[in-house]
């Protein structure tokens, strides 16, 4: 593991703990109270949900371009992060929309392109796993789509009329809100960064042990 | 001529090769039949499912038909899709056709017509039963209908002309072709059914219609750019 790993490791979790108390203090919203305050995780794992498949996509078309190991390790990381931060996201943010709209769920194109975002990934990780050999170039081709659909969930908020609120609203919003959201990103940015390295680690451990095996049975 | 060239067959241009292929894939589907009859029955087969399941005392529900039309096209085409490469796997055509000196994006461009073409011409069966079983008025506005129909149907075939290429070496491509298809061509799907729903209302709004299928349009364009691409960077082995 890399020297830089255990201390950020230390201070991701620092972040984390710190948190809910930056969040308890931020001033309640004038229309939902406390309730919004479920945003300050919703907003940043939606944020890692939409980095995670680009990383994947951006990984896939190198891998295919070059054909390297790495680049493809990396994509299968990201694909399992576009999953678990896809599910905090379709998680948090239902439970937000109970109490903001009244529904748990409606079919927006912002919640639609989310969805299918998510079952993008989760299409990855199905074909990585049952797909047998060669489907690393079919799961590359599979994350270039996924890929391409995260710019339209980005500005499906501002081009359909839905009741989600739109992209504008962070830098709109005032310094003692706007201070522990910008906190919880970079929480959210470090556990992504950390769950990515560990990831690929595992992946390069893996690389090697199929290599030794193989030595072994020549 | 310089040495090392001689031997090489000079490449074939991309739209005679499209042609070539398109044309090989038709026939051989003009002399068999096996997909068009496949796909279509099964298609009407769904359609006449929903048409029992949810038509009562002649009154069927409101807004349902487009959804209906889509989902049966949906499945009917991953079946097409499927079987339009497996035949390629069993005659042991697929090298063949992959060796050939031509442009590989012009082989997915000559299958892809190929898959399109059935599929309208299902669609041509498809659409009337529709309107019949559902009295949907699909047919008011016949040149949008067509421009949403296509567009759509090219978005779906686009992608799963893809994925049923580069399934087609893999064991269990049967079930992983709709697993990997569907949730990339659900916002296709998604555009197909609000603009034939948007034909289908009583109180014609152009604006409407045009903006699903300037959507579609863009879908058509992203996911056969991202296509061809993809499939001489997947195929290459």
């Amino acid at each position: 593991m890399p020297k830089w790993f255990t201390p950020a490791a230390i201070l991701c979790g620092l972040m984390f703990i710190i948190s809910p108390v930056l969040i308890a203090r931020a001033p309640d919203e004038a229309a939902m109270g406390m309730v919004y305050k479920i945003y300050y995780y919703h907003m940043p794992s939606a944020w890692m949900f939409l980095l995670a498949p680009l990383v994947c996509g951006v990984s896939s078309a190198l891998f295919l371009a070059r054909g390297r190991g790495e680049d493809d390790r990396r994509a299968w990381a990201a694909a399992e992060l576009t999953v678990l931060f896809g599910a905090l996201t379709l998680i948090t943010g239902p439970l937000w929309a109970r109490r903001a709209w009244g529904t748990w769920w409606v079919w927006d194109a912002r919640l639609t392109s989310s969805l299918v975002g998510w079952m993008i990934g989760w299409a990855y990780l199905i074909l990585r796993r049952y797909g047998g050999p060669g489907s690393d170039k079919l799961a590359a081709g599979v994350a270039l789509f996924g890929a391409v659909n995260v710019p339209f969930i980005f500005i499906s908020v501002n081009y359909w009329r839905t009741i989600h609120p739109p992209t504008t609203i962070v830098p709109r919003l005032p310094v003692d809100m706007g201070v522990p959201l910008w906190f919880c990103v970079f929480a959210f940015l470090l556990l992504f960064i950390l769950l990515m390295t560990m990831r690929l680690r595992l992946e390069v451990a893996r690389t090697r042990l199929d290599a030794l095996y193989v030595a072994l049975d020549e | 001529m310089t040495p090392g060239t001689a031997a090489r067959p000079p490449a074939t241009p991309f739209w005679r090769t499209v042609w070539t292929v398109l044309r090989k894939d038709l026939t051989v589907e003009m002399r068999s039949g096996e997909i068009a009859y496949t796909t279509l029955f099964f298609a009407a087969s769904c359609v006449l499912i929903f048409a029992f399941a949810l038509v009562k005392e002649g009154k069927a529900p409101e807004g349902g038909a487009a959804g209906i039309l889509w989902i049966a096209i949906l499945f009917a085409g991953t079946l097409a899709l499927g079987r339009a490469f497996e035949r390629e796997r069993q005659a042991e055509t697929l090298r063949a056709l992959l060796l050939a000196p031509v442009p590989r994006p012009a082989i997915y461009v000559g299958k892809l017509l190929g898959i399109v073409a059935l599929l309208v011409a299902a669609e041509a069966v498809l659409l009337p039963l529709v309107d019949f079983l559902f009295t949907a008025r699909l047919f008011v506005h016949p040149f949008w209908l067509a421009g949403i129909v296509v567009t759509c149907t090219v978005g779906l075939a686009s992608v799963g002309t893809l994925f049923a290429a580069m399934l087609v070496r893999t064991r269990s491509r049967d079930m992983l072709l709709p697993v990997l298809l569907y949730p990339i061509v659900v916002p296709v799907i998604i555009a197909g059914v609000q603009g034939t729903a948007a034909l289908a209302q009583p109180a014609f709004d152009e604006a409407l219609v045009r903006f699903w299928l300037l959507l579609l349009v863009t879908f058509d364009i992203v996911f056969v750019v991202l296509a061809l691409w993809t499939f001489e960077a997947v195929m290459s082995d």
